[in-house]
């Protein structure tokens, strides 16, 4: 049913550290290896030997961020690694819009998660989520999304150790953290308490689960004296949209030509 | 947004489909016999195919018939439901007026309110995004609706009323385009909302060199100098020269058919427009739309 829990007995998600990842993309590896080998149809690639692309439940993106100048001196420009996955969000829009049913919110724990046997690949959920946490499958046309590794996190097979989500377990920085975000007393809610962890979009309105801790100040040692002079090529390198092809080539061009 | 033309395609012809339906079942006007014939077979392809045209767009079609669960949350399941029940009660409709010559008056206008019930759903698919702010305002539902009706009339051979329809759908989109610009900057996600870092923000490095599915289907960018034109061509096709049409050369059949045809073309622009001037916040993380977030 498409409907939301009113509430669910746990919040199970992650809590995300930018201070301390770095970037290495080592989740986004171990995401789709743990995923194309269990929940669900595997995670296809298209083109692999040509212009690649594939599914993945889990994106890192690189941001550049240029504090304002204190005291009219110019603050070091700093990189933050951001992963990006499926924030378990409490009032998941993702799942209301579903019209085969095939997207649900477990009322036990929080967690979303997509029933491939009745998915109809139509994509509505993909677009009602904020964050790009879903991505169609090209090869199965069924949607994906993380699974919090569900058949990790309870799984009586595995090792105690391997009980956590693939992504968590694999992290090298320790940048990624697992648990019960309903309780106050949790480890990972004792950690959001302490470092401010935030809401992606709280605008939304979509309540996630998933906390984002923000990196910390930085250290100001042996920072190299800034001038003012040094970001005057940054409004250059905004990215540039590529040119269109097929029929929106032509589209392109008969408009240029009126 | 990724402008697929079955989606163009379905949401255009089967409004004016659903349209004709809407007039016919309020007997505007009463026909039977070999006319109804000719009419209902019109708005049964245009609604019909309209419809077949969005399941191409399904990456599971077999799974299709389970839309038809979630009525009480999804206006995708709604829509489903408004379509089939408004395509059933119109062709019992018809059957009667084609073969018995007999006009139920309730059956139609049960119809005709199903027939308009279904292009509202389709629109409220768009309007409840709020990731898609431009689509999310009240003007989506409205030109849907109106751009359903202006077709129906054209085609249910209202010219007078017609007139009037595609004037209101002219008015209407012009103002989703007004509104729709500022839409984003109200909504208020910028790239420090969707990544809560402090400082002035950008891009540095996507998640991989390539395309992915929400690269290619929502952070689409089509090359915007394009977007005034088109909405000239849009509106021209859409209600300027069908209207010219009817005034000049008067209700009969191949000004109407003209009409109607140009009336069509200038829905597709302006669908077409819908899709790919319509910006995801999704956009946000890979760098996109933020010359359009608040400052
Ligand atoms: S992050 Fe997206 S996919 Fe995940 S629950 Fe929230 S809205 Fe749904
Ligand atoms: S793609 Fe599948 S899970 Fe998503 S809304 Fe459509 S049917 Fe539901
Ligand atoms: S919890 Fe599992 S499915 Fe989700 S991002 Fe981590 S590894 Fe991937």
């Amino acid at each position: 049913m498409t409907a939301l829990p009113a509430t669910t007995d746990k919040k199970l998600g992650l809590v995300i550290d930018l201070d301390t990842c770095v970037g290495c993309h080592a989740c986004v590896t171990a995401c789709k290896g743990w995923n194309t080998q269990n929940y669900g149809v595997p995670l296809s690639d298209q083109d692999p030997y040509g212009m690649p692309s594939g599914t993945f439940l889990n994106r890192i993106h690189s941001f550049q961020s240029q504090p304002e100048p204190v005291n009219d001196i110019p603050q070091l420009a700093r990189t933050t690694h951001f992963p990006r996955s499926c924030l378990h969000c409490e009032d998941a829009p993702c799942v209301t819009v579903c019209p085969t049913g095939a997207s649900y919110k477990r009322a036990e724990d929080g967690i979303v998660l997509v029933n491939e046997d009745a998915c109809m690949g139509c994509g509505l959920c993909a677009w009602a989520c904020p964050y790009g946490a879903r991505e169609l499958d090209q090869q199965a046309g069924v949607m994906k999304k993380c699974t919090l590794c569900v058949d990790r996190i309870y799984n009586d097979n595995l090792p105690e150790e391997d009980r956590e989500p693939a992504c968590v377990r694999t992290c090298p920085a320790g940048a990624r953290h697992f648990g019960d975000l309903g309780d106050p007393e949790s480890d990972v809610s004792k950690l959001v308490a302490e470092r401010g962890g935030v809401d992606l979009m709280p605008e939304q309105g979509t309540k996630p689960v998933n906390q984002y801790l923000p990196p910390r100040p930085r250290d100001t040692l042996q920072a190299p004296e800034m001038t003012g002079e040094e970001d005057v090529l940054a409004p250059f390198l905004a990215p540039v949209a590529e040119e269109p092809k097929g029929l929106l080539a032509w589209v392109d061009r008969a408009l240029e030509k009126i | 947004m990724q402008p697929a033309p079955s989606v163009i395609i379905f949401s255009t012809l089967s409004g004016a489909g659903f349209g004709l339906l809407f007039f016919l079942g309020l007997g505007m006007p009463v026909v039977t016999g070999g006319i109804a014939f000719g009419f209902y077979v019109i708005a049964y392809l245009l609604a019909v195919g309209g419809l077949m045209a969005s399941v191409f767009h399904l990456g599971n079609k077999k799974n299709a018939w389970k839309s038809y669960s979630q009525w009480r949350t999804s206006w995708l399941s709604r829509e489903a439901w408004f379509a089939v029940s408004a395509l059933l009660c119109m062709g019992l409709y018809a059957f009667l007026q084609v073969f018995f010559a007999t006009t139920v008056a309730t059956l139609g206008f049960l119809g005709a309110a199903l027939s308009l019930c279904t292009v509202f759903a389709t629109s409220m698919i768009y309007a409840q995004l709020k990731t898609i702010p431009r689509w999310n305002q009240p003007a989506t539902p409205g030109f849907f609706v109106a751009a359903s009706l202006a077709g129906g009339a054209l085609l249910s051979n209202n010219p007078n009323l017609a007139m009037v329809l595609l004037l209101v759908l002219a008015a209407v989109v012009a103002f989703h385009w007004w509104k729709g610009d500022q839409r984003f900057a109200e909504a208020g996600s910028t790239i420090e909302t969707a990544t809560q870092l402090k400082g002035r923000v950008s891009l540095w490095e996507k998640p991989h060199t390539g395309e992915n599915y929400l690269t290619h289907e929502m952070v689409y960018q089509v090359a915007r100098k394009h977007a005034v034109k088109l909405r000239v061509i849009a509106l021209l096709l859409m209600t300027v020269v069908p209207i010219f049409l009817v005034l000049v050369f008067g209700p009969h059949h191949l000004p109407v058919a003209l009409a109607v045809l140009s009336h069509l073309a200038g829905l597709f622009a302006q669908r077409w427009l819908f899709f790919a001037e319509a910006e995801h916040v999704v956009g946000l993380y890979y760098g996109a739309h933020t010359g359009k977030q608040t400052a």
